[in-house]
């Protein structure tokens, strides 16, 4: 780790220690139920992480934030690689992309509880939905930059379709799609969390919800906790995916 | 405005007319036009314009012209990355454009710009075009690896372009399309981006290897000098693309003969008409 880099680290240390003490001054002067000590939040937060049942739930919620964001990227992928070929077609796919990202979250938890009964697609459905335009438009970004210069020299040596995708289109869109993959993340994490809330059986959502009809302050931030954990991991695995990926890049043009 | 075709035999020639009337040229235009439709509506813009011309193999010729001439719209036309609007245009018999396939491996482009991939490193951009065309990995190393260390690049080769310096990434980019040994080079102002020093040993370097390993090769720069120094032939366009000057150039000319083309060069240059706009 660079001198740089610890230093930024051990801010981001104290910051979040300084907010455990507010937190925890403040649970002297206010009732337990409204502001647990830290201590016992942490303590509920370990017994989730090593208790198996109660492990299960986050990670059940990962793998439908993971599901809902692969799906979603696998659709944006197609439709923009579509949708860049002709214009005509991004006239028609656009406007719909463009209500569709208008529409709140709460609203596709409501049609995907009315259309469907399986709470797995219900909530794969929601997460999709809630999640598509975003992938679809940055996808689209990513293809727009494209270097011309690029194609044409590529284009030189006369590849197949399935050649052209792989030696140039992909490596062209990598750094569109880790962004995307980032931003996408925190949105679906939030998502998930209203979509087990109000139509699932399980997950981090639904005991959130467990914790707020039990009055249980220390459990609602125990469980929410662990979202907060689950994102700052992925965050971190997509980051060093990242550096591997864009390692060619200058170290100047990395840290912009 | 000087538009008609000069030939002028300024001195002994290589690959004169005797030479190559006994093979098939390599190139062939054949009254070939191309019309570009305006964006903003206002008509149609011809970029070339009944362009004749023939190529033999083993023969470097090199083209000037002013911006906007209609040089890479020609050079495009050869590299079957446009198609003609009208005329004939073909390599080794063959229609560049429609017979897509056909030329995978033949044709080699060094263009303006270096090019390169910044994801891969420069033994990687090597590899491009031998990884297209399906080559041996082992081989294909192999020859990467002897094409940049021919030009000067060896022990750069898992550098990555952004620490390369301009001159290194343009010979990477040579290496490149030397590396799949095509039969013919094309090259659009491929060192005018570079300082004149690194400019003149990277020419001289182009046209020992293009003549050590037979090629034919068209060349395309803005430069008079550099246009004699590194052409059998020299033919200028005016706009939209024809031929307004064609001439053989001889290393036995003598300083003087050199002297005459160079100023029949600048006269008819300086006649073209001015660039109203881009048509590349």
């Amino acid at each position: 780790m660079t001198k740089t880099r610890t230093v930024r680290f051990l801010q981001a240390v104290a910051s979040m220690l300084l907010l455990a003490a507010v937190w925890q001054i403040l649970s002297y002067t206010l009732p337990p139920f409204l502001f647990p000590p830290v201590p016992a939040i942490m303590s509920r937060t370990v017994e989730i992480l090593v208790t198996g049942s109660l492990l299960a739930d986050v990670l059940l919620t990962a793998g439908r934030i993971f599901a809902g964001l692969l799906g979603a990227f696998v659709f944006g992928a197609v439709l923009a690689i579509i949708i860049v070929q002709s214009r005509t077609i991004e006239n028609f796919v656009t406007p719909v992309l463009t209500f569709f990202q208008g529409i709140p979250a709460l609203s596709w938890v409501v049609f995907a509880i009315i259309w469907f009964n399986g709470i797995e697609f219900r909530v794969l459905f929601i997460m999709v939905m809630t999640t598509l335009p975003a992938f679809t438009f940055q996808i689209l970004d990513a293809l727009r930059s494209m270097s011309k210069d690029l194609y044409e020299m590529t284009m030189s040596f006369r590849p197949s379709k399935l050649k052209l995708l792989r030696y140039l289109l992909i490596p062209t869109i990598v750094p569109g799609i880790l962004t995307a993959w980032k931003v996408n993340l925190g949105n679906a994490a939030r998502v998930v969390v209203v979509a087990e809330l109000v139509g699932a059986t399980g997950g981090v959502g639904y005991e959130l919800l467990r914790q707020q009809q039990l009055f249980d302050m220390a459990g609602a931030m125990a469980w929410t906790l662990q979202l907060v954990l689950f994102v700052l991991i992925a965050q971190q695995t997509i980051n060093a995916i990242e550096a591997w990926a864009l390692r060619y890049r200058a170290v100047s043009e990395r840290a912009m | 405005m000087m538009t008609a075709k000069v030939q002028i035999t300024a001195a002994p020639t290589i690959g004169d007319a005797s030479t190559m009337s006994g093979t098939e040229p390599v190139i062939r235009f054949k009254d070939v036009s191309k019309v570009f439709q305006r964006h903003d509506g206002r008509g149609d813009f011809v970029a070339v314009d009944k362009l004749s011309f023939e190529i033999a193999r083993g023969e470097i010729v090199a083209v000037l012209g002013k911006t906007g001439c209609g040089k890479s719209t020609m050079f495009n036309i050869v590299a079957g990355l446009t198609e003609p609007t009208s005329g004939t245009a073909t390599v080794v018999g063959h229609d560049p454009f429609r017979e897509f396939d056909f030329f995978r491996g033949k044709i080699g482009i060094v263009f303006q710009g270096d090019r390169l991939m910044p994801w891969r490193t420069a033994l990687a951009n090597v590899l491009l075009g031998l990884q297209i065309l399906d080559a041996d990995p082992k081989d294909s190393e192999a020859t990467a690896r002897r094409w940049l260390e021919r030009l000067g690049l060896g022990g750069h080769e898992n550098d990555y372009p952004h620490a390369l310096s301009g001159g290194m990434r343009q010979r990477v980019s040579i290496s490149r399309a030397f590396a799949v040994n095509p039969d013919i080079l094309l090259c659009d102002e491929p060192f005018s981006a570079l300082d004149e020093m690194t400019a003149r040993d990277l020419r001289a370097e182009f046209v020992r290897l293009v003549r050590q390993n037979n090629k034919t090769a068209i060349f395309i720069t803005h430069q008079i000098n550099e246009a004699m120094e590194i052409g059998d032939r020299v033919m200028v366009f005016h706009r939209p693309a024809r031929i307004a000057y064609e001439t053989r150039l001889s290393r036995d000319m003598t300083p003087e003969q050199r002297r005459k083309v160079q100023e029949d060069i600048m006269r008819v240059l300086s006649a073209a008409p001015e660039d109203a706009q881009r048509s590349e």
